[in-house]
């Protein structure tokens, strides 16, 4: 039971000025299932971004076909995109109209992502943790059936990272919605996917699939995840242990 | 960042909170300097007028403030203020709304931005004088013609202002509002003119500084009323302290209108920046 399918037989930048015709993706084909969790991790400019911005429709130039699920459609962009001239209440009403019981879920949407009382503040005054917060809580509220994160983590501090992706992890099993995570990071994408797509350098290709066994506790040990991601990914050994050290 | 998101939110905006507090309650004795600069100008045309010794043609304050008390008592001077703050208004508006349409037309269609451009130059250079006289004799010497006149004249500038506004939008919150299905009045009202607002505001300040004084030109040659006419009807007779007192009192109400109108306004949409 496939909620999202995914075929992008070929996906170019056409050249402008100086800057030849780029072909980022090509031949990419994989499914998601309803409830599943999966990371694309791929090299920084590979074309992560891109296919996400195709899977949301964003971009609708490229030769292939995706199938998204029905219902609402959710998007944790790279930098937060908030609203800054809004407080971060109204930030969260702005993807709801016309929902009736927009207070009462925006309330638990920043409870779940342990901001409760941040809703009368500026977005414009928050800190990147805080903002990122934020926009994973704009996404949880409006009960997505697909959710998209576009390396949500990236750019904060370690300690903080890693406390939003426990907090994450939490809010995937609770509400087992969907979800499509892109990320560079390797660990990043052991402690939530249930299955990793490996992707190659620019053209990214599907290079491997691999299935992540972990328990959900098991995902919140860090040394659990570090043995993981080096039996997964050997060929990764190196920058894990630059990074983590 | 504190490892404790709801704490450090509250901190921040107590924060905020107590030091515009403070900023407002603290005494500071540069501003002290604005009214004491009003006073040595104040002064010196005082002096100038006491030297030159010819009231008629350089009067001192006192005089030119007599004056205005003249025109006031008489009933003239509420009267052409009012016809003359009328026409500012009704060509004020539709410079601004004209401007403001043609601008975002120009600023989110390239195909519209590069066939308005030279109409744009055309009328940006166009001499505020020429366009009266044309105005006047092509519809008539009229208070439609005076009023076109003057929009015409700031129309230009506002559509370049609101242009760079509608070019600066930003477009990852359109994909933002596009990927979550906000609908077009949400988009309006939360994406668009929050950014445009600044723009607008910036317009309406220059603009209003520049109409009134088109008014006056647009009123001196054509009109049977207004500060314009007033000032017209003073210059013929050589009458500074009347010149004088009827500028002067035009350019209290502009003043009124920045204070109580675009500062608080401008203090409102600032309010989310840090
Ligand atoms: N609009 C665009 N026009 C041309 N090239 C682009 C455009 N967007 C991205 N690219 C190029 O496509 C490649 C993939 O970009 P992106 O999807 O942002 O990578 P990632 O998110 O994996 O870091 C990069 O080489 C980038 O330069
Ligand atoms: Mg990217």
């Amino acid at each position: 039971m496939a909620a999202l399918s995914v075929v992008v037989v070929r996906k170019r930048f056409p050249a402008v000025g100086a800057a030849p015709e780029k072909l980022v993706l090509h031949d990419l084909r994989f499914r998601v299932a309803a409830g599943e969790t999966v990371a694309v991790l791929g090299p920084s400019g590979c074309g992560k971004t891109t296919l996400l911005n195709l899977i949301a429709g964003l971009d609708r130039e490229f030769e292939g076909r995706i199938e998204r699920p029905a219902g609402r459609l959710a998007f944790v962009f790279q930098e937060p995109r908030l609203l800054p001239w809004r407080t971060v209440e109204d930030n969260l009403r702005f993807v709801l109209d016309g929902v009736p019981d927009a207070s009462a879920r925006i309330r638990t949407a920043l409870g779940e992502v342990e901001l409760p009382e941040v809703g009368p503040v500026y977005a414009s005054r928050l800190s990147l943790g805080m903002a990122r917060r934020v926009a994973l809580a704009r996404a949880l509220v409006v009960r997505p059936s697909l959710l998209l994160l576009d390396e949500p983590f990236v750019s904060l501090d370690q300690p903080t990272a890693w406390r939003l992706r426990l907090l994450l992890l939490e809010l995937l099993a609770r509400h087992r919605t969907t979800t499509l995570i892109v990320t560079h990071e390797p660990r990043e994408a052991v402690m939530l996917a249930d299955r990793i797509l490996l992707l190659s350098a620019a053209p990214a290709r599907l290079r491997a699939e691999l299935a992540v066994p972990l328990s959900f506790d098991e995902r919140r040990e860090q040394a659990r995840i570090e043995a993981v991601a080096r039996a997964l990914l050997p060929d990764l050994r190196e920058p894990i242990a630059a990074e983590a050290a | 960042m504190g490892l404790s998101g709801p704490l450090s939110a509250t901190e921040l905006a107590a924060a905020a909170s107590s030091a515009a507090a403070a900023r407002s309650r603290r005494f500071e004795p540069r501003r002290l300097l604005a009214p004491l600069s009003v006073l040595v100008l104040a002064g010196l045309w005082a002096a100038t007028a006491w030297l030159l010794d010819s009231p008629r043609l350089f009067p001192s304050p006192a005089l030119v403030l007599e004056a205005i008390l003249r025109e006031f008592r008489a009933g003239e001077l509420l009267i052409h203020l009012g016809w003359t703050l009328m026409r500012v208004a009704v060509a004020f508006l539709l410079a601004m709304a004209i401007g403001a349409a043609i601008g975002i037309a120009m600023g989110r269609m390239a195909l519209i931005d590069d066939f308005g451009r030279p109409w744009l130059l055309f009328f940006l250079n166009l001499p505020a004088l020429v366009t009266i006289v044309l105005c006047y004799i092509w519809l008539g010497l009229g208070e439609v013609a005076a009023v076109v006149a003057v929009a015409i004249n700031k129309i230009p500038n506002v559509a370049v202002t609101l242009r760079e506004g509608a070019k600066a939008l930003d477009q990852a919150l359109f994909e933002m509002a596009q990927v979550f299905a906000v609908p077009k009045r949400l988009v309006l009202e939360h994406i668009v003119l929050p950014q445009l607002a600044p723009y607008f505001l910036a317009a309406a300040r220059s603009g209003l500084a520049l109409v009134w004084k088109i008014v006056l030109v647009v009123e001196l040659l054509g009109r049977p009323n207004g500060v314009g006419f007033q000032i017209h009807s003073a210059f013929q007779l050589f009458d500074v302290a009347t010149v004088l007192a009827y500028a002067l009192a035009f350019m209290a109400v502009v003043q009124l209108i920045e204070w109580a109108g675009f500062q608080p306004l401008a203090r409102r949409l600032e309010r989310w920046r840090r």
